[in-house]
């Protein structure tokens, strides 16, 4: 097994460490999955974190100068690894205004992902700042675990309202409740409701259009004849909801949620070069 | 959006509706008495008097005139009730503290009656949150029985001198001392504490001093825990006058102005922990 990238570009390099940075705000643990061509941040749902998941895409071309990888086997040409991207972010921290950034898989006396930032200094020669993350290689029967998640046969597709004013609204619900109804409808319509002994609030958003999914082969054939006016909707812990939102480093370019009745919040941002899911189970 | 499309009906059965171009000029007001969760609304013809409570010792109220509103409407002499305050702040701000000029929250709280929600019709940008907050019945606010005639001493400040040394008190201090006399101290404000008394002085000529009455020595001790709610209205104010009466109670009156520069009233009234016997 081998793994060797270089970042050159300072551009690239501050994307790479926001999209990290999204990450460990999000999961304290998770797999990084590397590919030839892609890089994914993992997070399978279970009771531990309260069943959320994340899938975290980015496409190794627009990030890494240099690539190199040799997976476990000639047919399983992928390399998984669990990280804590708290370590990764804190080494990315300190390599702000390098020069480059090399990461390889290392084995010093377990396995590691070793950064190394070369940094600007005064004299000719320059810096080199090392970090050793330790990482644990997952096994090749493990990684069913951590596949793609399929886009679910969803009820209701919507594109979210601008990230500040949902911040803020579910910043506030947050103190008066611990769950939160999300609901929309194929009229571009979204509701945000929380209702408790003291008080009941319901945020409306409105005009904010339907991915066209039409095309896809996911959709059924049924979907296209859903009552546009009427609802789906998911109860989740509100906390999962402020963490995610909480969390972006960066606006989308695209930010859409699909709703699968009574089931899952499916949470779905757009970057030029990376995508991320998040996916939200319903309490009852 | 629910604030053009009430029904008539909707606006009928209403006995009290009030609006605002600017929530703001309702929330920050209201924050400067928050220092407890529930909140006894009294709105009559005149508008709206928000009253706070802590132990029967220590007395907020909030006045929003009528005009005030952009639209204000009551349909009986005196409308009463009391809210959760926590949350009614968290659903004014529900859009989050935006402080971009130009952008600013619509409000219209409505109110049926007794036994009714208090309902509240947020806009921002054009997207709309519907409040409903359970009341209760109002509690009977103490009466201080703080009348100008009992007044022995009263001086006008502006707050600016006074916001620096509340910043300043020392808060080990169990009490905050006020020595109002027609003579030097004048106007005097003392705290006891770990590293030693602190006094500050606040002389009848200074620049600060808009009013001075004192036709008697007086030196009362209020406990600072008490008191410590009322920098939140001192904050916002821009005068501020103090009066005590022959009892020791204290009258803490603030002269506040909202955002369009319109003013509203906060006062604070605290009974005496102890009286000190002047020499």
């Amino acid at each position: 097994m081998k793994f060797r990238a270089k970042i050159v570009d300072v551009g690239c390099l501050n994307h790479f460490t926001r999209v990290v940075n999204t990450v460990s705000k999000l999961t304290k643990a998770c797999v990084l999955r590397l590919t030839c061509d892609h890089l994914y941040f993992v997070l399978s749902g279970r009771v531990a974190t309260g069943g959320v998941s994340m899938w975290c895409e980015l496409l190794q071309v627009n990030f890494f100068d240099e690539f190199q990888l040799e997976g476990v086997s000639a047919d399983a040409n992928e390399i998984f690894l669990e990280v804590a991207p708290e370590n990764l972010s804190r080494a990315l921290k300190t390599a702000q205004n390098a020069k480059s950034v090399k990461i390889k898989l290392t084995k010093k006396s377990c396995p590691c992902l070793t950064l190394a930032a070369e940094l600007p200094s005064l004299s000719s020669l320059s810096r080199v700042v090392t970090h050793d993350l330790p990482v644990d290689v997952i096994p090749r029967r493990l990684w069913y675990d951590f596949r793609e998640p399929q886009m679910p046969e969803f009820d209701v597709s919507i594109y979210l309202p601008p990230l500040k004013t949902m911040k803020s609204v579910v910043d506030r619900m947050k103190n008066l409740s611990n769950y939160l109804v999300v609901e929309a409808n194929l009229n571009g319509k979204m509701n945000l409701k929380i209702e408790t002994d003291l008080v009941s609030v319901t945020t409306h958003f409105k005009e904010l259009g339907n991915p066209p999914w039409g095309e896809d082969g996911s959709q059924s054939s049924s979907r296209t004849h859903r009552e546009p006016e009427l609802m789906a909707e998911t109860r989740v812990d509100i906390r999962k909801l402020q963490q995610f939102l909480t969390g972006q480093q960066v606006n989308p370019s695209r930010a859409m949620c699909n709703i699968v009745d009574g089931r899952i919040l499916h949470l779905i941002f757009l970057h030029e070069d990376v995508s991320l899911q998040y996916f939200i189970p319903a309490v009852v | 959006m629910p604030l053009s499309t009430q029904s008539q009906s909707d606006v009928d059965q209403y006995i009290l509706i009030a609006s605002l171009d600017n929530a703001r000029n309702l929330s920050n007001i209201l924050k400067a008495i928050s220092f407890k969760d529930h909140a006894i609304f009294n709105a009559t013809q005149n508008g709206l008097k928000v009253t706070v409570e802590d132990s029967k010792c220590l007395q907020a109220n909030a006045f929003i005139q009528a005009d005030i509103f952009q639209e204000y409407i009551i349909k009986e002499d005196a409308v009463g009730f009391q809210v959760n305050l926590t949350v009614l702040l968290d659903c004014l701000t529900i859009f989050g503290g935006s402080t971009v000029p130009g952008v600013c929250t619509a409000l219209r709280m409505c109110y049926n009656g007794y036994g009714y929600p208090l309902t509240l019709f947020l806009e921002e940008g054009g997207v709309v949150t519907v409040c409903k907050i359970n009341t209760q019945e109002p509690e009977e606010p103490i009466d201080f029985d703080f009348c100008s005639t009992n007044v022995t001493n009263k001086v006008i400040l502006q707050s600016d001198s006074l916001k620096e040394a509340f910043s300043e008190l020392d808060m080990t201090s169990e009490v905050l001392q006020i020595t109002m006399s027609p003579s030097h101290p004048y106007f005097r404000l003392s705290t006891f504490g770990n590293s030693g008394n602190a006094h500050y002085d606040y002389p009848k000529d200074s620049d600060m001093m808009e009013l001075f009455q004192c036709t008697k020595i007086q030196t009362n001790r209020y406990k600072m825990s008490l008191l410590k709610p009322s920098t939140k209205a001192l904050a916002l104010s821009c005068k501020v006058s103090v009066r005590t009466d022959s009892r020791g109670f204290l009258s803490l009156q603030y002269l506040v102005r909202n955002d369009d520069g319109q003013i509203c009233f906060v006062e604070y009234y605290c009974c005496p922990d102890e009286e000190v016997e002047e020499e």
